[in-house]
């Protein structure tokens, strides 16, 4: 098939003449691929031989899992005195790390859902493993508040269920409403994703024989690509997306309520959940931004996560920054203008004080570095862009870390001033969820289709069907005019 | 009663007995649908690796009627979470703290909301698998050998044998004129090619 960019650009053109050309008019899938080598392409790489530095990799996560697993015993064991938590800093490093990770899986969602909806096609390339990151993100956001309670054993407390005791959570709680929001997410998440590897696991399982075959056959559902099915189908994703996107702003914000609901200086602001959410988007697209780039590399999908996209997604990178950044300035300005002074102190204390250290690092990781990305050249350097990335999520770790430690470290009463360390069990359950991260991503890179095949066939020039319509000696050529005004029709209804 | 389900699931069954032909590309694919929608099948569907955009109008289905169900779904989520906030708070176990409210709106906006989100999310997706009659372990277009292909790069056409008009030969003819690669007769006993031969040279 002679699919070259520039019959891509005819046959898209669904822009009338003398509408600028958009980045849309770009082809989105390089290499001139058919059908049939997107399938192979993707599917393959579920079907070849393991590689070696998936096992080099993935040996490296579960060393870190077992770190995982000896941090949570010892935890579980010894209980939460064996972290640097005392008053006034009663949430540290687990917060820190909960709120960081909660982050870090919402650009999965505002790839997959909000992308979808302003119909910004290029996310095909990159929803699957954004997906996947989100989800394997909330598991590890997860473990934090379940074992900050002390008492895991009892976390079902945290759920309207009936009890000897008669009692009932406190909903006007915002510990609460994040119980309900961010184990919500991650069964929304958890269907949306599914949903959308339903037609690829098809694509597999038809590949596949014996026991493979069963096993995707099983989860695949008997999909069968029936037009009849993709009407409900594509229903279904649409709602989908169209419920996850309130969903993935409300987390984040519910997540924001938890500080802004106290009466703590520096938490009280209602600039919370925007900035949180604003914050949350540009970690989590630094930390997909990290792991496409090792991923497409080693699996040579450079085809189908072209540098277009890798471009557009620092773009989105240097505008949340930037909103992130000018939050920080705007509660500075709110801390002075509002002439409180204890909020004038936290604010004070935050930049000058103990953990000016920390400040300075939250700062310029995320406020002045990612401003490079004004410079198309930079934008598009990918050492720069997996080195802006990594800054990325130190500086929003730093962030969060700032948030609560800083905040709480000097409260109302000085005679409880203190200042804050982890001890070595916070790293290592920290370093710990890598591990349980990184597990679940290798067992996802080696099991499922990483890219949406389905969806990256969809936005093919030749998967429009008047892509054809110029077509000759098919035996609709003398149809091609009428064919190409509904084609115009079609594209306006 | 389990005979009731078990002819109910046959009758299903049933509607992928017929002809399946395959065609190279998805414009081909729609000519064809609407040529033999022009010739007065009906019971016909389509089999591609991805969603064509305008197949539906080709076909003639209608909009999918999952944003209605969903919506009722959604309804019974809220309708639950302004109800679990409320009775536990105000009614099971009330508690005044400084005289404030025991139930409120405000406050539990959030867990509403969520919960709403919940329960849409679950209709959306199993209304889906519902009304597509997913999962289905067996379907006897898998006989099909070639109809493999139709999650990779192959575009199929099927028509229904309970279609008014079906006709073994003449359908197959009429498939075959509109440019159909191959044509295979698909039942419970297995897939038979019945691409005419001499057609495909015509075409």
């Amino acid at each position: 098939m002679a699919t070259t960019s520039t019959s891509y650009d005819e046959s898209s053109l669904a822009y009338p003449a003398g509408v600028p050309k958009t980045l849309e008019d770009a082809p989105l899938v390089g290499g001139n691929l058919s059908f049939h080598d997107v399938t192979e392409l993707i599917a393959g790489h579920n079907e070849k031989k393991t590689p070696l530095f998936w096992f080099f990799g993935f040996s490296v996560a579960l060393f870190l899992l077992g770190i995982f697993g000896l941090s949570i015993s010892y935890l579980v064991w010894n209980g939460t005195g064996t972290w640097g938590v005392n008053n006034p800093v009663g949430w540290g490093w687990a917060i820190v790390n909960f709120v960081w990770w909660v982050g870090i899986g919402h650009a999965g969602t505002l790839i997959s859902a909000i992308l979808f909806l302003f119909r910004q096609r290029w996310r095909t390339s990159i929803n699957r493993a954004a997906e996947a990151m989100t989800l394997f993100a909330v598991a590890c956001a997860l473990v934090f508040p379940t074992f900050h309670t002390g008492r895991p054993w009892l976390d079902y407390w945290m759920m309207p269920v009936p009890n000897q005791m008669a009692l009932w959570p406190q909903f006007k709680s915002p510990l609460m409403w994040d119980v309900f929001a961010v184990s919500i997410y991650g069964m929304v998440s958890l269907l949306f994703w599914y949903t959308g590897l339903i037609p690829d696991l098809a694509t597999l399982r038809d590949r596949a024989t014996g026991l493979r075959q069963k096993i995707i056959g099983i989860m695949a559902l008997g999909w069968t690509g029936s037009n009849r099915h993709w009407r409900h189908y594509d229903r279904a994703y649409l709602i989908l997306a169209g419920l996850a996107t309130p969903l993935v702003l409300s987390v984040h914000s519910v997540v924001s309520f938890d500080f802004a609901v106290s009466i703590v200086p520096g938490w009280h602001t209602t600039i919370f959940p925007p900035y949180f959410v604003a914050g949350a988007i540009f970690s989590g697209f630094a930390m997909v931004m990290t792991l496409l780039l090792v991923a497409r590399k080693a699996y040579n999908l450079q085809n189908l996560i072209t540098l277009d996209h890798l471009e557009k997604m620092n773009l989105i990178i240097l505008l949340t920054g930037s909103i992130v950044g000018f939050a920080y300035i705007t509660e500075f300005f709110m801390a002075w203008y509002s002439g409180v002074a204890y909020e004038q102190y936290a604010f004070r204390n935050r930049a000058f004080g103990d953990y000016a250290w920390a400040y300075w690092i939250m700062m310029s990781c995320n406020l002045l570095l990612p401003q490079l990305y004004w410079v198309k050249k930079f934008r598009r350097s990918i050492p720069l862009m997996f080195t802006i990335a990594i800054v990325v999520n130190i500086g929003m770790w730093f962030e969060r870390f700032v948030i609560v430690v800083s905040s709480l470290h000097r409260d109302y009463l000085p005679s409880s001033w203190d200042y804050y360390s982890p001890t070595i069990w916070d790293a290592g359950i920290y370093l710990g969820t890598f591990g349980l991260f990184f597990t679940l991503f290798f067992l996802f890179l080696r099991f499922f289709p990483m890219v949406a095949i389905a969806e990256i066939k969809g936005v093919l020039p030749q998967a429009n069907p008047h892509y054809y319509d110029h077509g000759q000696g098919d035996g609709h050529a003398g149809e091609a005019p009428k064919a190409a005004v509904s084609a115009k029709t079609d594209e306006v209804g | 009663m389990f005979s009731a389900i078990k002819n109910r699931l046959a009758d299903h069954a049933n509607q992928h007995v017929g002809l399946l032909a395959e065609f190279s590309d998805p414009g081909s694919l729609m000519q064809a649908v609407k040529a033999l929608r022009k010739r007065g099948y009906s019971r016909l569907d389509t089999f591609s690796p991805f969603a064509i955009h305008g197949m539906d109008k080709a076909i003639g289905l209608g909009t999918s009627l999952l944003g209605y169900i969903v919506f009722i779904g959604g309804l019974a989520g809220c309708a639950l979470g302004v109800w679990l906030q409320w009775w536990t708070s105000a009614v099971s176990y009330p508690i005044n703290i400084a005289n404030k409210p025991l139930f409120s709106v405000e406050p539990s906006m959030p867990i509403i909301f969520e919960l709403m989100i919940l329960f849409s999310a679950l209709t959306a997706v199993g209304a889906m698998l519902a009304l597509n009659a997913l999962p289905k372990p067996y379907n006897p277009l898998f006989f099909s050998k070639r109809f493999a292909r139709a999650t990779d790069d192959g575009f199929f056409l099927h028509i229904q044998e309970t279609d008014d008009l079906f006709d073994r030969a003449a359908t197959a003819q009429a498939l075959s004129e509109e440019g159909a690669l191959a044509i295979e007769y698909v039942s419970h006993e297995g897939a038979e090619d019945v691409t005419a031969p001499d057609s495909i040279n015509e075409t």
